[in-house]
């Protein structure tokens, strides 16, 4: 495929992860931080910065190591194993880096980054990658604009909850409950996307 | 529960996994990974069955490596034996039901990150016998499964009028269908009163 076309279907591919198909609201992957962090703005902001940044890193080079790794040797099934380990070295990698260079962003943001290795997104996103067979820039674009759709998602949610507070929920609603019911909700605007590709 | 694992009786595991300590309704954790296929029950069921296998294997390995794990590499150790368990069970389905391997999709892979199986694994399996912390790991693993069944079934019966795709009486003629429970805002709804009703029967058994 010519380099032009390839860009714009990462476009393409890109808007899509976002707004139509969005990994947290069609895909239910990384609930778990989505329910539990999403009670205040300003960590929500943190995490989803983190993940942005974890998520295009990692699906470029689980890109490289499936194409040019595991195909060359034939160990497509190993791909679990080497995947979560990369995304593993990868988020302790950056956190020494971060750590070393930039001890504010770490106060900010270093709680997070541990979390990132179990968050079903960020492996979730390299899987669909290899099922999808993406090319490596369509996948550049798929990892970020999936990776802002979370955040997108995360972020609404974390302002809709705050106003929830001064709310009366019945009793066995609230927590996980509501939140599941908000989340519901917002996947029936995301829905309203649909059309526009 | 105590720590030294001794005092534990088999019948406590049991209702704890079930119904008490319940990973979805108590602690609402990793609906992620299985959220995705609650659209249909026969792909629900696989699921459940792939997750209780991997769950019980992996807590048993767990338990059994308990005294030879180094305490501050233990994370990648259980992510490493949960992993193992998910590979073989990718390849069986993959060999034997091509066409469940492919609509499940990455489902299977994200088992293991499943937060239900690491927390099983490191707040029991790490501290107890093996033979108890298998029991521990199946009968959370059937907990998680059976309100996964519920939210499917009712998906299912609401959405396309039928169970295990056979047709229902009513539902697959008068009944008018309602497509949003087999589309995503549907598990998230589904899920929502699920965890409500169960909730308010908790609250009355004053636990």
């Amino acid at each position: 495929m010519p380099i032009s076309e390839q860009m714009w279907l990462m476009l393409v591919t890109c808007f899509s992860a976002v707004f139509t198909s969005n990994i947290l609201l069609t895909y239910f992957l990384g609930m778990c931080p989505f329910t539990s962090v999403s009670r205040e703005v300003k960590t929500s902001v943190g995490l989803g910065l983190a993940v942005i940044f974890v998520m295009t890193a990692t699906t470029m080079i689980n890109w490289v190591a499936y194409h040019y790794v595991l195909e060359y040797f034939g160990l497509e099934y190993f791909r679990f194993i080497l995947f979560i380990i990369i995304i593993a070295a990868f988020v302790q990698f950056v956190e020494m880096v971060i750590d070393r260079y930039s001890p504010r962003l770490y106060q900010g943001l270093g709680i997070f980054l541990p979390l990132i290795t179990v968050n079903c997104a960020i492996l979730g996103a390299s899987l669909f990658m290899v099922i999808r067979d993406y090319s490596f820039i369509v996948t550049v674009g798929y990892g970020f604009g999936s990776s802002v759709g979370w955040t997108l998602a995360i972020l609404a949610m974390a302002g809709i909850r705050q106003r929830l507070t001064e709310s009366r929920i019945p009793a066995g609603l609230q927590g996980p409950g509501i939140t599941l019911i908000i989340a519901g909700l917002m996947a029936l605007a995301f829905i309203g996307f649909t059309g526009v590709l | 529960m105590s720590p030294n694992g001794r005092t534990i009786a088999g019948r406590d595991i049991i209702r704890d996994g079930l119904w008490g300590n319940n990973p979805v309704f108590r602690q609402v954790l990793g609906i992620c990974s299985t959220l995705a296929v609650t659209n249909v029950v026969l792909n629900t069921l696989v699921m459940c069955v792939s997750l209780t296998c991997v769950m019980s294997l992996s807590c048993l390995t767990v338990s059994l490596l308990r005294n030879w794990t180094p305490r501050n590499i233990r994370m990648m150790v259980q992510v490493l034996i949960i992993a193992f368990y998910v590979i073989i069970v990718d390849l069986i389905l993959k060999a034997y039901w091509p066409d469940m391997s492919s609509n499940l999709g990455p489902y299977v892979g994200l088992i293991i990150t499943n937060c239900i199986i690491m927390g099983r694994c490191e707040a029991f399996a790490g501290l107890n016998k093996p033979v108890a912390s298998l029991i521990d790991g199946f009968f959370n693993g059937l907990g998680y499964s059976f309100l996964l069944l519920t939210i499917s079934v009712f998906r299912e019966l609401m959405g396309m009028g039928t169970i295990l795709g056979i047709e229902m009486p009513y539902f697959s003629g008068i009944w008018d269908k309602w497509i949003i429970m087999v589309m995503p805002p549907g598990a998230f709804f589904a899920l929502a009163c699920l965890i409500w009703v169960c909730r308010s029967f908790k609250a009355k058994e004053g636990a």
